[in-house]
Order: structure tokens, then sequence, then C-alpha cells
């Protein structure tokens, strides 16, 4: 009987194959597919950021069936799913909770980049891309989180959308066309609305797809920094490396067991997460003859928000921001160290890189608080040590003393 | 290896040290309340209902969820809640036009269903007992937690007058301040100091559960969902350990 079912089974396959690469495809993403044996804590957030992305489409497709994208209903419909539709308060909490966790793994993401030269040849286009990816996720967030449609949801969008004002001579029309009227009204959730559902998601899943396309290309980098695939067995298998599938996704699931106990914690326990996931004052309906005291974008977009506020000029201001992101991409071609891991870096780039985080979790912090004169003060310092860590690199990163790079992945 | 730790230690500490610094000028009383508290969500129900239905509107919040929530009958909300009128299916609404009420009160009273996210249940407990004398004002009330509101004393019968102690002292920039340091009652209403407390304190913690009706069934269910993926995770970590013996 087993035999029969088996054998049924493995010539549905070779059904499959003769018609679709199905056993290829599995073999060249998963168990032929080696990665090094060598990764780290910092080498989980790839694949939990495609668990959020999981959670925020199917929780985003639940919500959709109950919300209701005009100016008159919004803030009425969100409510209403979390009150009146079976388990909604869940479905909402999930998706809200997942778009601060989405940046937290992001971050991480990059950060891990950042330490092990990831960024560097021949990952290059594989970092361009996953810039690409932070850009659309950035867009994607900032117009989920109109849909509200509370106090904070329209003042943090009337905020940014008029930046765009302050570009010469075009500037007010094209706030004028991107907000579809003279201030952030019906016309801009509905437009908000349909970018968020498919326009934003279609390019994102697409970019994820090209995203592991090209990392399966050119194979994951590793903390010592080192191409495994220098060092192939006769079988032409790395010798540093082990099959994705079953030793990394087993591991992945150990990290993704973790995570969702952090991220279940804060659905079930704090999913305002202080203050700073589901804002206090966005549980005020969006009234636009009351601009709330302090406006504040959500917290993912403070450190950029800090940089922006940092410079007196405001088209000044908004190049700087754009810039703060748009440096990033360049990311790549500004690191002229010979080696790639900071397992090997010296302690010029140790300390420009502590400059950096020290930088952008202060700007983060910053761009939450009201633009006082000392903080401003230090907004105008951190953003000034931000670009310096970017722009100063090709210099000290070639200066930088380095350690040789080891022949074979080390353990620890 | 140590960058790493220091960095993550950096991720970690850094944030509370920076938020530490905020804090509130205003003294709150704290509210105490207790959502599992089933008698006295029912007791602020009808205080809500008598009280604040009449120029609020809580028009998310449905008769029936409340029913279904607090342990009453069908027959009970009626009774209780809506003896004025209107079906159990409905919306807490008002007749009251928010155009009307605008001219009425300068400004429409907000709608209360989630009203307690925005304010915290600490501000509106210490709002309700901070209404004092002021025949400056439209109402002849003023307010030391919300200053010059446009509400008036509500719950007046129930805890009285109260007249405001005053304290004056000169700031730093030479000008003459004016703070409310406490209350003086002057003229009593049907409860008691004590009880006129616990009545506010049902009246809150009412208001709160109003604001998410589901949190206690989020608190309840977060136990189960965290205790499945510990167990997830241990068998996660043993199938992990179990494959990864091959690996050198």
């Amino acid at each position: 009987m087993s035999n029969r079912l088996s054998d049924s089974i493995l010539s549905l396959r070779d059904w499959m194959d003769a018609r679709f690469p199905l056993t290829k495809l599995w073999e060249d993403n998963l168990t032929k597919y080696y990665a090094p044996k060598n990764f780290n804590f910092w080498y989980y957030f790839g694949s939990l950021a495609l668990l959020v992305l999981v959670i925020q489409v199917v929780t985003g497709i639940f919500l959709t069936m109950n919300y209701k994208p005009t100016a008159e209903t919004a803030f009425a419909s969100v409510e209403y799913i979390m009150r009146d539709v079976n388990w909604g308060w869940l479905i909402r909490y999930l998706h809200s909770t997942g778009a601060s966790f989405f940046f937290i793994v992001i971050y991480l993401h990059m950060f891990r980049a950042m330490l092990y030269g990831s960024y560097r040849g021949p990952r290059e286009l594989l970092w361009l891309i996953g810039m690409g990816l932070f850009v659309v996720l950035m867009a994607e967030a900032f117009m989920g989180y109109l849909l509200p449609w509370g106090q904070m949801s329209f003042w943090g969008a009337q905020v940014i959308i008029s930046l765009f004002g302050a570009i010469p001579y075009i500037g007010e029309d094209l706030a004028l066309w991107i907000r579809g009227d003279y201030v952030v009204a019906d016309a801009t959730l509905n437009r908000f609305f349909a970018f968020h559902v498919i326009a934003a998601p279609l390019v994102l899943i697409g970019l994820v797809v090209l995203h592991i396309v090209a990392l399966r290309s050119v194979g994951s980098n590793n903390p010592d920094g080192i191409e495994i695939k220098k060092n192939k067995g006769p079988d032409g298998v790395p010798l540093d490396g082990i099959p994705f599938h079953p030793y990394h996704t087993v591991k992945d699931l150990v990290a993704m067991a973790v995570f969702l106990i952090i991220f279940a914690a804060v659905v079930f326990y704090a999913p305002e997460m202080g203050g700073y996931a589901l804002e206090k004052d966005n549980f005020t309906p969006a009234n636009p003859l009351k601009t709330p005291e302090h406006i504040a974008p959500v917290w993912y977009f403070t450190p950029f928000y800090a940089i922006l506020r940092a410079v007196p000029d405001k088209f000044i201001g908004v190049l700087a921001m754009g810039a703060a992101i748009g440096v990033l991409f360049l990311l790549p071609w500004l690191d002229r160290s010979p080696v790639k891991s900071i397992r090997q870096r010296g302690m010029v780039f140790k300390t420009a890189l502590t400059v950096f985080v020290v930088s952008f979790i202060s700007l983060a912090y910053l761009g939450t608080v009201a633009a006082t004169p000392i903080a401003t003060l230090f907004s105008r310092i951190f953003s000034i040590l931000y670009f310096a860590f970017f722009l100063l690199m090709p210099i000290y990163s070639r200066w930088d003393k380095t350690k040789p790079v080891p022949e074979r992945v080390t353990s620890k | 290896m140590k960058y790493l730790i220091f960095v993550i230690a950096l991720f970690f500490g850094m944030p509370q040290a920076a938020f530490a610094a905020g804090g509130s000028d205003l003294d709150l009383d704290e509210a105490n309340i207790d959502l599992a508290d089933k008698a006295s969500l029912r007791k602020g129900a009808k205080l809500f209902v008598d009280y604040c239905l009449n120029c609020h509107s809580a028009n998310l919040m449905r008769y029936s969820r409340i029913g279904q929530d607090l342990d009453m009958t069908n027959e009970e909300v009626i009774a209780e809640l809506l003896s004025a009128g209107g079906k159990i299916g409905d919306t807490m609404e008002i007749v009251m036009q928010p155009k009307d009420a605008a001219q009425w009160f300068g400004i429409a009273p907000p709608d209360l269903s989630v009203l307690m996210r925005v304010r915290g249940e600490d501000w509106v407990y210490s709002y309700l007992r901070a209404f004092y004398r002021d025949e400056s004002r439209p109402w002849g009330v003023n307010n030391s937690v919300f200053k010059d509101v446009a509400m008036p004393h509500a719950l007046w019968e129930l805890q009285g007058l109260q007249e405001a102690v005053v304290e004056t002292h000169i700031d730093k920039d030479g000008h003459e301040r004016k703070t409310v340091t406490g209350f003086k009652l002057v003229e009593s209403g049907s409860l008691s100091p004590e009880a006129y407390d616990n009545a506010v304190r049902d009246l809150v913690n009412f208001m709160a559960y109003v604001s998410e009706p589901s949190k206690m069934q989020r608190l309840a269910l977060g136990k189960w969902v965290l205790g499945f993926l510990f167990i997830f995770l241990i068998l996660a970590y043993l199938l992990k350990k179990e494959y990864w013996k091959d690996i050198r």
C-alpha cells in the first residue's frame, strides 16, 4: 500500500518535471544551494523579513475585507474591525505591529551587510535591489499609515507631502498632483489605499524575487567575508558550504520561533509599543482644522525626519533627507577596504561604524521630540556624523589597518 | 565578537537612556481600574449612560457587545442602559447634532469611543475630580487638569461643588503664577468624597473598556499563544540540533 502510494507520488513528480522544472527549482534554491556553514545571529534577518512580509500580506488581505477607504468611513471602519469583526482586533494588531517589526528586521538586516561587507563585489546588485526594497517598503509604510485616518495619519501625510512643495518651480503643483486636492483629503486617502494594497506590494514582491535570484546566483557572504566558492571539493560543492535545506531552514525555524515569541508578546501585551507603533493622537479622527501640537512620524522614519529638521532651509533639508537614503545606494563603491568583514578590519572602521550607529539611533530619538534649540543642535551634529561616515569612507576604509583574510571559514 | 556584544548593548541601551528623559508636567492621580471587575464596569456603564451619553456619543460601541462582555442579558441591557429607547444592536449614539452642540458649548463634545486611548485612564480619572467653582467661566466651573475646558461639571449632583486651594508663587522670570494645589468641598453632593472617587473609578473603568473591548480577550489569549510558541521553540531547537550533528 505505502509502496504504491510513494510510487504514484514519484510518478507525479516525474510527470511534473517533464513539464515544469520542479525538482530543479527545489534543488537550485534549497537542497543544492550551498550556503556558508558559519552564519551567526545577524544572518537570521533575511528569512525573518520574508516571514514578516507574509504576515503583512495575509493580515492585509483580511483587513481589506472590512476597511472602507473614504474620509467619512475610514476611522470608524478600523474601529469596526477592532470591535465587530471576529478576530479583527488580532488581525489589525498583527498588521500594525508587523509594520514596526518589518523595519526592526530590515534595519538589522542592513546593518549585517555593513558589518560583514555583504554589499561588496560581487554583491553590488544584490545590495541595490535590497535598497530598492527598502525605499518601496518606506513608501508602503508611509501610505499605509494614512489609512486609519487619525490625527497623526492626516498631519503626518500633510507634512511629508508638503515637503514636495519645497522643490523650486514645480513643487506646489507636484504636491497638489500627489494629494489630488489642496490638502490631504478623501482623494488622497483613496489613492494611498490603492497604492498600499496593490501597487507597492506588487513591486515589493517582485523585488523580493529578484533579491533572492541575485542571492542564489552570487551566493551568501558570511561573517568571515570570504568567498566559499573559491574552495570547492572534487564534487564541485564548496568545502565550507552546506545545503540550505535542511540545515539552514531548521536553523531559521528556531530563529522564527524566537522572533514570533517577541512579536506575540508585543501583539498581545503592548500593541501600542508605548505609543511608538500606535500613536496616542491617532485615536482621534483626522481633523483638517485642528493641527496637533506635536507632529512626529512613526519611529522608523524619525532618523531621516531629524536630518530634514536639522537643516534650516526647507528645500535643502528635503535634499539632505533624500541624500541620507540615497548615499546608502553608493555604499559598495564608497568602501575601498581590501577586506569585507569587520573581523579583519582595524580600529578606524570599527570606530566609524560605532559613530554611525550612535548617530542613527540618536537621530531616531531626536526625530520623535519637539525641535527645541538643544535638540536641533544635536540633530545637526549627528546629521554631520551620519554623512561623514559615508563620505569619508573612501579615505578611512583604505587607510585602515587590516588583518589577513583566512583561507577557510572560522567557527566562531 | 566583542565588538558585536558592544553594538548589541548599544542598540538596546541607548534608546532607554534617551527616552528616560521624558516626563509629564501634570500631577495625575492613579485611576487603579480593573477591567476584570464586571460589577464595577456595570456600575460605570450605568453612570456613563445617565451622565455622559446626553452630550457625548460612543458611536463605535454596540449595546449588544456590552451585554456580552459584562455578562448581562439583552433584557438587562435594555432595562439598565436603553431605558430611553433604542435597539439592542444599536451603537451608543446621541440625538444632539454636533452643529448644535458646537453652538451651545463652543465646541462639539468629542465622541468617547476611543477617547481613553488618547488621554489615558489616569488623566480622565483626575480630570473628572478636578472641577472647581470659577464664576468667570460660562458654566461656573473650571478644571485644574484641563484649564478653561468648555464642559460643565456633569457629575455635579454626585460630587457637589468644590473650591480650589490656590497657591501663588513667583516664577524665575518674576511673573506671578497660580497653581491649584488642592480642593475644598463647599457644597456636598449626593455621594461622599470616597463614594464619588469610586463612582468615577467605575466610570473610567467602563470608558477604558469601551476604548478597547477586546483587551481582556487579548490578554487572556496571549498566554496560550506564548505557551504554544515556547513548545514550538523547544521542538524546533531539538530538530536543529539533530540535523546539525552532521556538521563539524
